[in-house]
């Protein structure tokens, strides 16, 4: 089963992270730093796996961005790798052709999407097709709602 | 600022930005306490805020937890938001909680309540936030809370399948939380037969959940395994169009195909039912088959997708471990990868083949790929592609390359990674010391590792390499040549002092008559040192110095001075004062025949297993690479030498040093993995087919008929040792319990598995131990035991613990046979034919077998196993050299019956015969039963 997933800028900074086994605050932080220090320091044309502790680390980096999986020695790494890729792809279709800013700035879509890629660890669905119909479907409830806020932000609420 | 999608919360991005575009750390944490502020005031202020506001700040708080400050406030606000009548709101309301409440948080009981409304909503994308946030959150409230629904919506036939794929996986997660949660019964063909689910999607899912189950219990989930193979055999023949969206880049199904390649391993075999495992292995070939097309597609997604079934494939194959033709065929295929353009594939394949080296079938087929790996363990650009190749060469070493292969290692000792040279020297010692045919070349080794790699040579190591000299009087002078000249070199490490300070204590004589290695040069050389050295290593030599008095008298005056000296005598350091002063007192007092025997040569040290064997385990708990196979038997020692004394073994180990304060790395008393990981002792005695995949737990008792010393169980989880002494007819076992992993194992209680009446004929007391094997831990547990009167079996030992919050069960048989109350008895040739014959009487007394060799005929071999046996072998008494010829006492409370032994070998036939003669018959019977499966 995956144990987290990391996504971080090739400046350090994290994007997103998803626990799938619960760690005190602290600990996230403490893994987070050195794991990004770690990968920030490989060259490009190394391995893509690391053995971390008594896990194994699978990472990939796409444009500036590093999407790092941590996996028990069970696992598969290649097709780690793969869930990764299709997790970029999903953020492609979704966003058109994804940049780090579309991550920072719809924080909150890139979980849901990540949501129906994997839950608890593990794949949920691997259908492409099946994950963006998902993700349209919660658009779809979404736009059914009247925009009240739009007044507010406005400052005319 | 990019578009935002969706109902787009503006406030929120034009905060995003703001941070984007702070100047300094400063800035930015000035810009979040004015955020912080703002919403607490909107939270406490008087207007209500609405569902949207709420939803806004909320998200706001998110993302400035996920910038890394700490958020302390919001949580009721979110918790409101589940039951918010608009989506948007409920998600965030959701998001926030995944995000940011702990398992055991109070709140957590406030938002069941709302979960369980949207698990019981008519729309499913609400049931899937509700399921997304058990699995997400997974606490054991939650367990208890939704134990019961979840599995009712995963076999329901109104549930929908992207309900029940969720479902499948929220159930996984809280079975992980809480056993108990999955009802037994009906439910488990129910669960079973998700795998012939008409959507991929619930299949992929279930199996994750299935795997999980069967973990836990293989026998009720047993009904999955011909359905997983049905299901993998239709995957790995479909077309890649059958499956449409389920078809990754050419390749069918690759998630699941993995996922069921990996259920199948929990299996040995994986299936019994031999029609099942002939298609399985229709589904393997298949899949070796399909590496060999040209590939779909160059996207390197392809061949991950396709690799990583291939991958998987070869695991089930290596776990199966009875396919020769497979394991081979894996072999030659991880060899194509291993000049592969992928660096990714190169070190997978590195990794595999470790595995394929410890199998007999494929061992020989790994070692065709020697040079390619040698190459890779210099060329590689890539670290963790190096150690890989490091750690196959040593699974793949054995008696016919390890030459070659230990040379190979120390050569690149000289530039290799600092962060792999400690591993690496630990392993060229085990390889040395397992392989050597030659000590002389055992102790080049070790002190070319000093050379190379002093620093990374811990004390197990040079510890050893004393023992072994010690031990082995061939190799003596040798040893005290070689380390003379190693200790000219103008800077030599103090490890290389310590050694050389010890071996020229114990036998500088041998070198002496050499003019250019006298006495005298002798101790200047090593003197010219000691201001360089550490107090442990000058007290080292300061012993090595009493000893020169002995050897040489003629240098004693100059030693004597040195003894005088106020850095010595007058030291700070009070063990060097002390030494000094006794020693010189000693050399002052002592006759030299009092001399001589205080400064005797040290005695043998006991044969005991190698420390070094588990400084590696403990250094890579987890992935320990194995050189465990076939007849890697190492030289054997003498006879004379094998004692099952251990209390003496500790002693001598403790005295090496001779320091009143020893260092901290003594193998028998800090490690606390200790002599429990010590499995290369096994060299020694081991049956020559020994094959142990690294998974399965490795249990086999028969070797610890004629051992008793050594690991008695070893999974991923624990690992059993035991060490025993005997004494007439009574034995103490000292059994070590060591924890794996790193959690805890509760409810940790051994028990004896042994029925009264057995009891009566041999009786077992075991102490209790604490319920509780910390992470990385080592308990000890004592085992008397009395043998009353002669019994068959051995009593075995049911250790039940849970970890992880699973129950687990491990049987182990305790070597505590009947031959293990032996006493050798010497007799001469004349007397032994007369009690066989007054014996052979009648056919009561007698019993006989004859068995056909069930591993190669080596004598060598047969003869390690005849003397750990406990008898007494008998040289010279048979007229054909080739028979053995034993002769024992066995001792038991009510008598002690003689027993005589003769085995016969036949080479040509492959045959044994075997002849047991006692003065009781049930005796013979047993002894015979005992001895002939041990070939």
């Amino acid at each position: 089963m995956m144990q987290f997933m990391l996504l971080f800028s090739r400046q350090g900074k994290l994007r997103l992270q998803k626990w799938y086994v619960a760690h005190p605050d602290k600990l996230k932080k403490k893994i987070t730093r050195e794991l990004i220090t770690t990968i920030l320091a490989r060259k490009p044309k190394m391995c893509s796996f690391l053995e971390w502790r008594d896990l194994k680390i699978v990472y990939k980096r796409y444009a500036s961005l590093y999407f790092c999986c941590a996996i028990e020695q069970d696992d598969n790494e290649l097709l780690t790798l793969e869930v990764i890729h299709r997790y970029v792809e999903l953020l492609d279709k979704y966003f058109g052709s994804v940049c780090e800013l579309d991550i920072i700035f719809n924080f909150e879509k890139a979980y849901f999407i990540l949501d129906e890629l994997m839950l608890g660890g593990e794949i949920q669905e691997t259908s492409k097709k099946n994950v963006l119909k998902a993700i349209a479907a919660q658009d779809l409830l979404q736009e059914e709602e009247t925009p009240q806020g739009f007044f507010d932000d406005h400052g005319l609420g | 600022m990019p578009a935002v999608r969706g109902d787009g919360m503006r406030g929120l991005a034009v905060f995003i930005s703001d941070i984007r575009n702070c100047k300094s750390k400063e800035a930015e944490i000035k810009r979040i306490n004015k955020e912080l502020a703002n919403i607490r005031s909107k939270f406490k202020g008087d207007k209500t805020l609405d569902g949207y506001q709420k939803k806004k700040y909320v998200c706001k708080l998110l993302f400035i937890f996920l910038l890394g400050h700490d958020i302390d406030f919001g949580h009721m606000e979110a918790v409101n938001l589940l039951s918010s009548n608009k989506y948007s709101e409920k998600q965030i309301g959701y998001l926030f909680i995944s995000v940011l409440v702990n398992t055991n948080s109070e709140l957590i009981k406030l938002i069941i309540q709302s979960i369980k409304n949207d698990l019981a909503s008519r729309n499913p994308i609400h049931v899937s936030l509700a399921l997304q946030c058990i699995a997400n959150i997974g606490s054991r409230d939650m367990a208890e809370a939704f134990g019961n629904d979840i599995p009712k919506l995963l076999v329901s036939g109104d549930t929908m399948d992207v309900v029940k794929q969720s479902a499948a996986l929220c159930l996984l997660r809280l079975f992980r939380t809480s056993q108990d949660i999955i009802p037994g019964g009906e439910w488990t063909s129910r669960i079973i037969h998700l795998l012939n689910d008409q959507h991929m999607g619930v299949v992929t899912a279930a199996t994750s959940l299935i795997d999980a189950l069967v973990k836990k219990n293989p026998e009720e989930y047993k009904g999955c395994v011909s359905l997983a193979v049905s299901r993998l055999s239709r995957i790995v023949t479909a077309s890649y169009t059958d499956l449409q969206d389920y078809t990754y880049y050419f390749v069918p199904a690759p998630w699941l195909s993995v996922k069921l390649l990996r259920l199948l391993q929990n299996y040995t075999p994986p299936a019994e039912d031999p029609g099942v495992r002939g298609r399985l292995n229709e589904c393997l070939e298949t899949i070796l088959n399909k590496a060999q097309e040209p590939p779909k597609s160059k996207k390197v997604q392809h061949s991950n997708a396709k690799n990583a079934v291939l991958f998987e494939a070869i695991s089930l194959i290596i776990h199966n471990d009875s396919e020769a033709n497979l394991l081979v065929r894996a072999c030659n295929q991880l060899g194509q990868f291993l000049s592969n353009r992928e660096t990714n594939l190169r070190y997978l394949a590195l990794e595999s083949m470790c595995h394929l080296a410890t199998s007999e079938f494929s061992h020989e087929a790994v070692k065709k790929h020697q040079e390619v790996v040698i190459l890779s363990m210099k060329m590689e650009k890539d670290v963790s592609v190096r150690q890989q190749a490091v750690d196959l060469l040593y699974a793949m070493c054995d008696k016919s390359n390890a030459e070659e292969i230990v040379q190979e290692m120390l050569n690149y000792l000289e530039t290799a990674d600092y962060s792999i040279r400690e591993e690496m020297v630990l392993k060229v010692a085990i390889l040395a010391e397992k392989y050597a045919t030659d000590y002389t070349w055992y102790v080049d080794v070790i002190l070319n590792l000093i050379r190379i790699a002093g620093d990374y040579v811990s004390e197990e190591v040079w510890y050893r390499v004393i023992q072994i000299v010690i031990n082995r009087d061939e190799v003596q002078g040798y040893a005290a040549k070689t380390v003379f000249e190693a200790l000219q070199a103008p800077a030599c490490h103090e490890n290389m002092v310590k050694v050389g300070g010890y071996i020229l204590g114990e036998f500088g004589n041998l070198i002496a008559g050499d003019q250019r290695s006298s006495p005298s040069v002798q101790f200047q050389l090593l003197h010219s040192k000691y201001h360089l050295c550490s107090p442990m290593t000058r007290a080292l030599l300061l012993s090595t110095y009493i000893k020169f008095i002995n050897l040489f008298p003629e240098i004693k005056a100059q030693i004597q001075e040195v003894f005088k000296q106020d850095s010595n005598l007058r030291s700070a350091d009070a063990e060097l004062q002390q030494r000094a002063s006794e020693y010189l007192q000693l050399s002052v007092i002592a006759s030299s025949d009092v001399l001589a025997t205080v400064l005797e040569e040290m005695p043998a040290f006991p044969e005991r297993e190698s420390s070094i064997l588990a400084v590696l385990k403990k250094k890579k708990p987890g992935r320990v690479p194995e050189n465990d196979i076939k007849e890697n038997k190492s030289p054997t020692p003498a006879a004379t030498n094998h004692t099952n004394d251990v209390n003496a073994s500790n002693a001598s180990q403790a005295d090496l040093l001779g320091l009143s304060t020893p260092p901290t790395a003594q193998p028998h008393n800090s490690s606390n993995t200790g002599v429990l990981l010590d499995v290369l002792g096994d060299i020694y005695t081991k049956p020559s087919n020994n094959v142990s995949s690294k998974t399965s737990p490795i249990v086999d008792p028969k070797k610890f008929v004629c051992k008793n010393n050594g690991v008695l169980y070893e999974s991923n989880i624990l690992q059993i040792g035991v060490k025993s002494e005997f004494r007439q007819n009574l034995a103490r076992l000292s059994l070590f319990y060591g924890n794996k992993t790193s959690t805890s194992l509760v409810n940790f209680v051994p028990v004896v598995l042994w029925s009264e009446e057995q009891s009566a004929q041999l009786s077992v007391q075991m102490k209790e131990v604490e319920p509780t094997l910390e992470a990385g831990a080592q308990i000890q547990q004592m085992v008397n035991a009395e043998c009353i009167e002669d019994y068959s079996d051995a009593p075995s030992i049911l250790v039940s613990f849970w970890y992880n919050g699973v129950p687990q069960k491990v049987i182990v048989r305790l070597p505590l046979t009947l031959n293990k109350f032996f006493e050798p008895t010497e007799m001469n040739g004349e007397s032994f034919f007369a009690r066989w014959k007054n014996l052979g009487n009648t056919n009561q007394q007698r019993s006989q077998k004859i068995f056909k060799a069930s591993q190669p005929m080596d004598l060598q071999a047969a003869r390690t196993k005849m003397i750990g046996f406990g008898m007494q072998l008998l040289d010279g008494i048979d007229p054909n050299p080739d028979n053995f010829v034993c002769a024992g006492i066995i001792h038991m409370r009510t008598q002690q019956v003689g027993c005589l032994l003769r085995l016969e070998p036949n080479k040509n036939a492959q045959m044994y015969r075997l002849t047991v003669r006692s003065s009781k018959e049930s005796v013979s019977v047993e002894i015979c039963e005992l001895l002939a499966d041990q070939f």
